[in-house]
């Protein structure tokens, strides 16, 4: 049976049954949804923005569910016990995509702020989300296939000038029983409102190791952010999912008048990981920064394609993405800048850069600026390169053996991604994630 | 005992280093000067191993030890040490870390207790108030953003936390200003002990006003072309390096005839 038949299907049997049925526009937005699916199928290398990233592959695979091993306490146990503030917090956990109560622990939310499972917003309040679900245009086709069948995800929304107080870490534990998890996410600040929302794909493999070939467990996952004016979001997400799993995200940002949009996009796991980070600036003076670090080994992949709207005047974006390379990995960043007519004095910098440990690692780094206004400015750099040899042999006139050496230079690569990330603890968290996955990384102390 | 017999060393097929001799007793302080290209860094550089150098012919030897077969970092555990003429920035590793990690690799090769964190911040602030660097310096990383002047006292910084047997300085004294030069120099001097052999590569006679060699070599085309004592300095000073170009090219001549 051909993937996109299974989708029909599933879609056929299960949209009765999915959270919200029955709600007018939602119903005539899944259908259209899963017609377009229909007819584009998965994405592939056809395509120019897919063309490093073919996700035909899927196209023999029904992701049909299959027994567990990692109970779902376990894993997330192991990601609140990496810092002292990780107790704390607030906790929406999902287990392979839905909703799990029992391992959920919001704590106490400050007046103004909701933070709901999407399920239970699309049952109880559909009215809440209308105007921000998204729209079937949105995106590639899996963006689609999501707007379809997504039946859970976190719903945000802070009211004007509401500030979390503590991070929110939006938690999706995924493979317990293989098959797929569509989740979207809605995240809605208001005027002046403030967040740092962290998403965590985790898997349940317990080796972590389950070497690949056919991917067992697709995450498709959307997260949308409306920020009104002079919002600030800060959006971090670690995806350290099993390696046997094909993980395709979107995440879409639409920004007012002086809103601040932080993304930190730390890509460790899965077999294949494509990621699309988009804003849009719909007022004047916003400010975002997409900030990103991968790793591959074996055979994995990571994509991310972003894209920065500078729709509006007196715009700033910062663009930052490092990957190390390891093995036959391949990584792949194309990041596209838009500067439209009369969005003077926008202020736009993109970096990509890109570190190969093996011969066999591949790397493709692309920057695309499409720029229609005067009175801009636009800078971007791309490398990819190797350990740099100086260093190297300074480190070893010192004592450090060549493997040390090796291993600090690039653990010291990677961690300039985390410098940006704000929050101490949320560093420390991304930190403990890369030693983990870095060679000799349990040698490296904080450097 | 540093013995440097026929050394040959080229790059890219290029000669650099064409039959030098050299050799530096225990305890001793030698001086290499000599003209922009003469093959000084390549020197130092063969000596701490770095492979873009090939070694054509010639051995060095080392209180009886191959030193070429060594590789860099056995070479700085058994106590080598190379200040860089031009020392290398890593950004994201701090100098804390690398100091530590430096040091606690020397002490293990010695089988000493490595140094835990209290006892190391201990040992190198005291280091570093002996080479006037604030304590800032720890925490950013390795040489990164530091003038050329504090790139050179953490040069010192790290020989002085490492305690070499043999230190080769490639134009330590190089920018720096007077007080920093003083202040470079009394770190070396306190180092000088009978069991410690340096070798200071340096175009300034001034710096061997405060570090007085043994002996005086001038190292030219990739060769030791004239060894001698302090006034070799001053006469090289005086003079330059012409004139011993000019004795080579009328030995060469004579050699030829
Ligand atoms: N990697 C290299 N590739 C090509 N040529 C090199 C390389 N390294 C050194 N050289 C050449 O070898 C010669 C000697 O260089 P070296 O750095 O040893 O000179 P030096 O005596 O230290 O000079 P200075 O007084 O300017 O520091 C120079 O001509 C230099 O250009
Ligand atoms: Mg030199």
């Amino acid at each position: 049976m051909s993937t996109l038949e299974h989708w029909l299907q599933r879609y056929n049997a299960g949209r009765d049954a999915l959270p919200g049925a029955g709600v007018p526009w939602l119903d005539a937005l899944r259908e259209e949804a899963i017609m377009r699916f229909a007819d584009e199928g998965w994405p592939s290398n056809r395509l120019e923005s897919w063309r490093h990233t073919s996700l035909t592959l899927l196209e023999e695979r029904s992701f049909a569910p299959a027994s567990a091993p990692l109970a779902p306490e376990t894993v997330l146990q192991r990601l609140r016990s990496d810092g002292e503030e990780a107790a704390g917090g607030h906790w929406l956990v999902f287990v392979d995509g839905r909703h799990a109560p029992a391992l959920s622990e919001l704590g106490a939310l400050p007046a103004g702020a909701e933070i709901r499972a999407l399920a239970e917003v699309l049952a109880t309040h559909p009215e809440w989300v209308e105007a921000y679900f998204g729209t079937v245009e949105e995106g590639a086709s899996p963006a689609a296939l999501n707007a379809a069948l997504a039946a859970d995800g976190a719903f945000v929304r802070l009211a004007r000038g509401v500030a979390l107080d503590a991070p929110l870490h939006v938690v999706f534990i995924g493979g317990v029983r293989k098959g797929a998890s569509l989740v979207r996410n809605l995240i809605v600040a208001e005027a002046g409102a403030e967040a740092t929302i962290v998403e965590h794909y985790v898997g349940v493999d317990a080796a972590g190791d389950a070497q690949a070939g056919t991917p067992g467990t697709l995450t498709n996952a959307v997260t949308r952010i409306a920020a009104a004016q002079d919002a600030r979001i800060t959006h971090l997400k670690l995806q350290e999912e099993d390696r046997s799993t094909v993980h395709v995200a979107h995440i879409a940002a639409a920004q007012a008048r002086g809103s601040v949009f932080a993304s930190h996009s730390l890509s460790f796991g899965a077999q294949l990981a494509r990621n699309d980070i988009t804003t849009r600036f719909d007022g004047e003076g916003c400010e975002a920064l997409l900030n990103g670090l991968f790793h591959v080994d074996g055979r994995r992949h990571v994509d991310h394609h972003t894209r920065i709207d500078h729709a509006q005047p007196r715009g700033t974006s910062r663009e930052f993405y490092r990957g190390v390379l390891d093995g036959a990995g391949r990584g792949v960043f194309a990041g596209r800048i838009l500067v439209a007519p009369g969005a003077v004095r926008t202020d736009a910098m993109q970096r990509a850069d890109n570190l190969l440990l093996s011969p066999q690692a591949e790397a493709d780094a692309r920057p695309e600026l499409e720029i229609y206004a005067d009175d801009v400015k636009c800078a971007h750099g791309a490398t990819v390169g190797q350990i740099d040899e100086d260093s190297l042999f300074y480190l070893r006139t010192r004592g450090l053996d060549e493997a040390h050496a090796r291993n600090l230079l690039t653990y010291a690569f990677a961690a300039e991604v985390l410098e940006r990330i704000g929050l101490a603890s949320l560093k420390r968290r991304a930190q403990v994630a890369i030693r983990a996955r870095l060679p000799g990384g349990e040698l490296m102390e904080v450097l | 005992m540093l013995d440097i017999r026929n050394l040959h060393a080229s790059v890219d097929g290029k000669p650099i280093l064409r039959g030098l001799d050299l050799h530096v007793g225990t305890g001793e302080v030698h001086a290499i000067m000599g003209p922009n290209g003469s093959g000084k860094s390549t020197l130092a550089q063969v000596l701490a191993g770095r492979d873009s150098f090939t070694v054509d012919d010639g051995s060095v030897s080392w209180d009886g030890v191959d030193l070429l077969a060594m590789p860099t970092e056995e070479r700085a555990r058994a106590g080598l040490f190379l200040a860089f003429q031009y020392p290398v920035e890593i950004p994201g590793v701090s100098n804390a870390y690398f100091l530590k990690a430096a040091v606690n690799a020397v002490r293990r090769h010695r089988g000493e207790p490595e140094y835990d964190a209290m006892d190391f911040l201990k040992r190198v602030k005291a280091e570093m108030k002996a080479v006037d660097m604030r304590e800032e310096f720890l925490y950013r990383s390795v040489n990164e953003g530091f003038s050329g002047g504090e790139k050179k006292r953490n040069e010192v910084l790290q020989m002085a936390l490492l305690e070499p047997r043999l230190a080769v300085l490639d134009e330590t004294d190089s920018g720096l200003d007077i007080d920093a030069l003083r202040t470079v120099a009394d770190g070396v001097n306190r180092l000088r002990s009978p069991e410690r052999s340096m070798i200071v590569i340096t175009h300034y006679q001034r710096l061997l006003d405060y570090i007085v060699p043994d002996q005086v070599h001038v190292l030219s085309h990739g060769r030791i072309v004239r060894s001698g004592g302090r006034e070799l300095a001053h006469e090289l000073e005086e003079r330059g390096y012409g004139w011993i170009d000019e004795a080579q090219a009328t030995l060469a001549q004579g050699a030829a005839s």
